[in-house]
């Protein structure tokens, strides 16, 4: 009986969105173009994923999955267009296989093309010992370019205005506050995350320090992160009621 | 065998980490040039991982549809939207997948209208996820909670009208949150990731690290 309920429910939300297109169409607030008809569908796919407010179902099951398989295609697609293509397809097919082509191709890309090659052997019984070619490529690559950089740009440039001098002339007692509390927050969170000490006397008391200034923010992070939602929400509801419906001016 | 299998990784991982360590303190024209080659190799593998990810996924709702599973129908939408959006994105609008990306095709025309659209309200759902997982959790048990709690209720409030309206202090004070506590937290998180990732380098350079080589022989 719940389950018919549910149907008729899905059934009159569609007739009723339905009803309410035509009339928009027919009313000339939605134009009959292939952007009137994307705004639909974009106002069809927002309602069927907040009805899952109410609760789970069916079209909010569709439009997940749908959602799931056109972010899918989206990024083969960018990655053929702004990565293969430019990096591998116009440097080294063209020039090998077109007879119009100006410049010469380059073969040093056959090696990152065998090298990703080898990656998809990954599936093979017998081949799939290749791909850790490629993984080691990648994350040596990665871990060689990652350290001096990794020095320079998060423990150097981290550390230098930590212990900026809270007396250097021309700031306020306010100012010189907030320094020495950046201080304290830094040094009492990294003693917290030193885990070979027993948290104990002295350490204790500072790392007891650092979890507070963790609990704030971690308090911060998520006021923030729920004002970024909030935001994303306004701009959804700006959609229904300003691009679509016609409501909003 | 166990040469190829297991010593010429550790040995690509060597030489490839040193040598791109070494190569930021080289400013040289060759080595600016070797950074150039080996960031443009690393862009084109990273696009046939896209291959892996996308087998990953058709492989797992292919699976759903022929074992007939609960909710298999649903599966199906994956394959109608990944094939529509490939389809629309290697014509090109009618330019084909070998010329340049053209604008304005029905390829954008899906982004603007299925992806962007669908991707927000999503994440903008998670507003009502998480405001009542806050009220289920953040409740004032301990002191460390009760600071967690006003901490993410200044900073909601400083970021509003409303915020301002109770009081004018309230802007202030959230911003003074996010300016020194919250920096300086984030800065003490930051600095033990860093040492961490580093370690890490070095043990994968070094050929401590293994767990990238996988499991078996």
């Amino acid at each position: 009986m719940r389950k018919d309920s549910g149907f008729f429910i899905l059934v009159g939300a569609m007739g009723l969105f339905v009803s309410i297109n035509i009339f928009l169409m027919t009313s000339g607030k939605l134009p009959f173009s292939f952007d009137g008809f994307g705004i639909i569908l974009g106002a069809g796919l927002t309602l069927a994923i907040y009805s899952f407010l109410y609760k789970d179902n069916a079209a909010f099951k569709i439009v997940e999955n749908l959602y799931v398989g056109v972010s899918l295609g989206y990024t083969i697609i960018i990655t053929w267009f702004n990565f293969l293509k430019p990096d591998l397809y116009d440097p080294l097919i063209i020039p090998m296989f077109s007879k119009a082509a100006t410049k010469s191709p380059q073969y040093a890309l056959i090696i990152p093309s065998l090298l990703g090659l080898f990656m998809l052997l990954r599936f093979s019984r017998r081949l799939s010992w290749l791909s850790r070619w490629t993984f080691a490529f990648v994350v040596g690559l990665g871990a060689g370019v990652s350290i001096p950089r990794v020095i320079s740009a998060f423990i150097l440039e981290q550390i230098k205005p930590s212990l900026h001098p809270v007396f250097s002339g021309g700031e306020t007692i306010f100012s010189s506050i907030n320094t020495l509390l950046i201080m304290l927050g830094v040094i009492s969170v990294l003693i917290y995350f030193i885990f070979s000490v027993e948290h104990k006397g002295a350490i204790g008391k500072v790392s007891k320090i650092g979890i507070w200034f963790l609990m704030i923010s971690f308090g911060a992070s998520f006021g923030y992160t729920v004002m970024g939602r909030l935001s994303l929400l306004i701009g959804r509801i700006q959609f229904l009621l300003k691009d679509w419906l016609g409501i909003l001016q | 065998m166990n040469f190829l299998k297991r010593t010429i990784p550790l040995i690509i991982a060597f030489v490839m980490g040193v040598l791109m360590a070494m190569q930021y303190y080289v400013p040289h024209k060759l080595s600016q040039n070797l950074l150039e080659v080996v960031s443009r190799w690393d862009r084109i593998i990273a696009g046939f991982a896209v291959f892996i990810g996308a087998y990953s996924l058709f492989h797992l709702h292919w699976t759903r549809i022929k074992r007939k599973v609960e909710g298999w129908g649903y599966s199906v939408f994956v394959y109608f939207g990944a094939i529509i959006t490939l389809i629309f994105g290697f014509l090109n609008g009618g330019k084909f997948f070998w010329h340049d990306k053209q604008e304005g095709t029905m390829f954008d025309w899906l982004y603007s209208y299925v992806q962007v659209p669908a991707g927000a309200t999503i994440f903008s759902i998670l507003a009502f996820f998480i405001a009542s997982a806050a009220y289920r959790t953040f409740r004032a048990r301990t002191n460390e909670s009760t600071v967690l709690l006003l901490a993410a209720i200044i900073v909601m409030l400083g970021r509003v009208p409303i915020g301002n309206y109770i009081s004018h202090y309230i802007p202030a004070v959230a911003d003074w949150i996010m300016a020194v506590p919250n920096l300086a937290a984030k800065r003490g998180i930051l600095l033990g990731v860093s040492l961490g990732a580093i370690a890490t380098s070095l043990k994968i350079i070094l050929g401590i690290e293994r767990s990238y080589l996988g499991g078996g022989d």
